[in-house]
């Protein structure tokens, strides 16, 4: 699916000449809607590369983690510090890709033509980003009528389309067949090994094991575990993440 | 794009509407003059002899002055002498010259319901009208019609807006209107005769009360004064008032016929 | 009863017959109309697009005047560009007044309401689809809109089309500021209210037929635009 020379568009993260957004630093980061706090003061500290992972439990709160450290979202109390001269233009700099594809009801080649003139950036590179996530042949269709897996690749395209410096996935995957599955992983891989920074939700233990570099686990609103992932899987450190992987209802 | 199409469109629209604005006239017209099809019959004559295209805007008298007021017209073609020289007094218009009369009738139901069928005493009719209850629709619109039934009610000493809702039933429309609501509820109408004779929805309805020389209706020419209303087309409002006064104009009216009736009998003064 | 047999067989008969000054007729009604349908979707659809996306002081008012101008009485609207227009008004040097100028004028005030209220609620929902993904992409409030504008193309040929209908049913507005002026400013409606008023009702009621079945071909081209944007999950 991939050509290297098709990707020559696509910046090396070295080029952009910004000063980089990571590290990433979160203080005391508390998120609360009324009464109830969602996020209770998380504290973490991301390298500059790699594929981070998010697990947790359904409600633990990774999709608003995700949604405030790119700026859909303001915390009730906390800090986060990205890097770079201008903290408030971060979310420029990073894409994000959800969890249900938001296509425009265009063709699959209009989705991102209309993201690379927003950003005032050469359309040149349309086709080679097309043909780098096997959508060439349906640039002229109707993008909303795509499979599950193609209008995930397509909102992927999009997402690279913008040159982000920060990839946030937000259970991409999930409700994909296993070949669409895999298909993500490699573009996603790509976009690592050209130093995109790789933020990842996700419920697939296998995923996980597969790309994770390090792995963020969340349960009830704080962070039960930070590590690397080679020392995740093989043994948590809390009883939360060891019986989320042993398949146990984890509240 | 789009938005500059529509803009062309819209200049297009305005210089188009401004080019025809040069050899043409509106007149100001009591509706009788327009629904019997007078104008229809006449100002392709007075075109073909003159070139000037004339525009009838044909509403009720009273708003056809107030229009002529605002100066939204250049001829003034209605029917109720007071107020016309009333027009001419306050200087919106030239000079008011008699055109053409007609006469007023009162139509009702073949079932006659206040028994003035055949009457030519027009404020006895309007009395019995009055006394048995019966119904009568009226314009309520301040035209030249609705003035001079006012004027005969007042004759007659009756005010029939105290029964208004009542047997007496205020339309406030044009004849037209009036006459579909009156033949609609049974009520007798007054109403002029040729729009009457022009009318295509008589159903049962007959002429009841004509013949009272008080029902005399006459119609009026008033060019617009340019000294109050400076955008008038001043030569070609003459050129109109003129030739419907001249011998040419007189004779076109009397020939106007509505299944064999005259509609309008000319009388202008002899100049 | 009888004459609405007769109305039917008129109508037939009119159309058929290619009848010079009917073509005249429904070309003004339609020439008119579409006109101002598009002049307020040009004014009213970025209105309905700004406080679609808009969240600021004073917005539920805002709503609810739009929503009640959708109301407006088209006599009150006629009498207001009336007085506008006229010789003694305020642009009456223009001399516009008792040209179809004036009436598309007269119909656009009318119809911009209802397309930028319909087309608020239509932006709206649509917005709240992609709100969370533009935000993501970083786009401008113009850039926003002129997407929203696009990607609910299909759903504003309705909007438009709800203005269209109301614009040529009318005759209270363009027999005020058209005068009904023959071969000038006549069009289907301010007809029919004349051949009513001469009291021929059957020609007043053909040509009301008449003016139903333009508005249904109307409907019916913008139906299948639609449909086949359907087809492709474009509406």
């Amino acid at each position: 699916m991939s050509d290297a020379t098709a990707l020559m568009h696509l910046q090396t993260r070295a080029a952009t000449g910004h000063a980089p957004l990571l590290p990433l630093k979160v203080r005391d980061l508390v998120l609360r809607f009324g009464e109830a706090t969602v996020l209770d003061g998380l504290n973490l500290d991301l390298g500059p590369t790699g594929c981070t992972m998010i697990m947790g439990p359904n409600g633990s709160g990774k999709s608003l983690l995700l949604k405030l450290l790119h700026g859909l979202m303001q915390p009730s109390s906390g800090r986060i510090e990205w890097g770079g001269d201008a903290p408030e233009q971060a979310t420029a700099r990073q894409a994000l890709v959800f969890q249900k594809p938001v296509l425009l009801r265009r063709s699959v080649a209009a989705n991102i033509d209309f993201v690379l003139k927003a950003r005032a950036k050469d359309t040149g590179g349309l086709d080679a980003l097309l043909e780098h996530v096997g959508l060439a042949h349906k640039a002229r269709q109707p993008a909303r009528l795509l499979s599950g897996g193609e209008a995930q690749r397509l909102a992927l395209a999009r997402a690279l389309a913008t040159d982000p410096e920060v990839l946030f996935l937000d259970e991409p995957t999930a409700s994909l067949d296993p070949a669409s599955v895999l298909a993500i992983e490699e573009i996603v891989n790509e976009a690592r090994a050209r130093g995109v920074r790789i933020i990842f939700v996700t419920h697939d233990i296998g995923q996980a094991r597969r790309m994770a570099d390090d792995v963020v686990f969340l349960h009830r609103g704080r962070i039960a575990e930070h590590c690397a992932a080679a020392e995740f899987f093989p043994e948590p450190r809390s009883a939360a993440a060891r019986d989320y992987l042993n398949g146990r209802i984890v509240v | 794009m789009l938005a500059r199409k529509l803009t062309a469109t819209a200049v297009a629209l305005v210089i188009g509407s401004a080019a025809w604005a040069q050899e043409s006239i509106i007149v100001q017209s009591t509706t009788s003059t327009a629904n019997s099809g007078l104008y229809d019959y006449l100002l392709p004559i007075f075109q073909g002899e003159t070139g000037i295209q004339v525009n009838v805007v044909a509403v009720g008298t009273g708003q056809a002055i107030k229009n002529a007021e605002n100066c939204d017209g250049d001829v003034l073609l209605v029917h109720a002498k007071a107020s016309e020289e009333k027009f001419v007094a306050a200087g919106f218009g030239t000079e008011r010259t008699d055109l053409m009369y007609n006469d007023f009738v009162i139509v009702g139901p073949a079932a006659d319901p206040a028994g003035v069928g055949g009457m030519n005493d027009v404020q006895g009719a309007m009395a019995k009208i009055a006394e048995e209850g019966a119904l009568f629709a009226s314009r309520g619109d301040d035209s030249g019609t609705h003035k001079k039934e006012m004027a005969l009610w007042a004759d007659t000493g009756v005010d029939p807006t105290a029964a208004s809702g009542a047997w007496y039933r205020e339309t406030g429309s044009g004849m037209g209107a009036t006459l579909n609501a009156g033949i609609g509820m049974g009520a007798y109408v007054m109403t002029d005769r040729a729009t009457w004779i022009s009318f295509g929805n008589k159903q049962d309805y007959q002429i009841a009360v004509q013949g009272d020389e008080d029902m005399f209706n006459q119609y009026g020419v008033i060019p617009v004064n340019p000294a109050k209303c400076p955008s008038v087309n001043v030569d070609a409002a003459q050129t109109f008032a003129d030739w419907l006064i001249s011998d040419a104009g007189q004779d076109a009216i009397a020939a106007y016929k509505v299944a064999d009736q005259q509609l309008f009998f000319p009388n202008a003064p002899d100049s | 009863m009888q004459s609405i047999g007769e109305a039917f067989g008129l109508a037939i008969a009119l159309v058929l017959s290619g009848d010079a000054d009917l073509i005249e007729i429904v070309l003004l009604s339609l020439r008119v109309s579409l006109t101002a349908t598009a002049l307020a979707c040009v004014i009213g659809l970025p209105i309905g697009a700004l406080v679609a996306i808009g969240r600021f002081w004073g917005r539920s008012a805002v709503l609810i005047v739009m929503n009640a101008l959708m109301g407006l009485p088209p006599v009150v609207v006629g009498l207001l560009v009336y007085l506008y227009l006229s010789r003694s008004g305020p642009l009456g040097f223009l001399g516009l007044l008792y040209t179809p100028t004036a009436m598309i004028i007269a119909q656009t005030i009318l119809i911009t309401p209802i397309v930028a209220a319909l087309s608020r609620q239509v932006l709206e929902d649509l917005h709240a689809e992609y709100a969370e993904q533009f935000r993501s992409l970083c786009l401008t409030r113009l850039q926003t809109i002129q997407a929203l504008l696009w990607d609910a193309r299909y759903s504003l040929l309705t909007v438009g089309l709800a203005g269209f209908g109301r614009a040529v049913a009318e005759v209270g507005a363009v027999i005020i500021v058209g005068g009904n002026i023959d071969h000038l400013t006549r069009v289907m409606t301010t007809a029919i209210a004349l051949e009513t008023s001469k009291g021929d009702l059957a020609l007043a009621l053909a040509l009301g037929i008449v003016l139903l079945v333009i508005a249904l071909g109307v409907n019916a081209a913008v139906q299948s635009v639609r449909m086949t944007a359907a087809r492709q999950a474009y509406v």
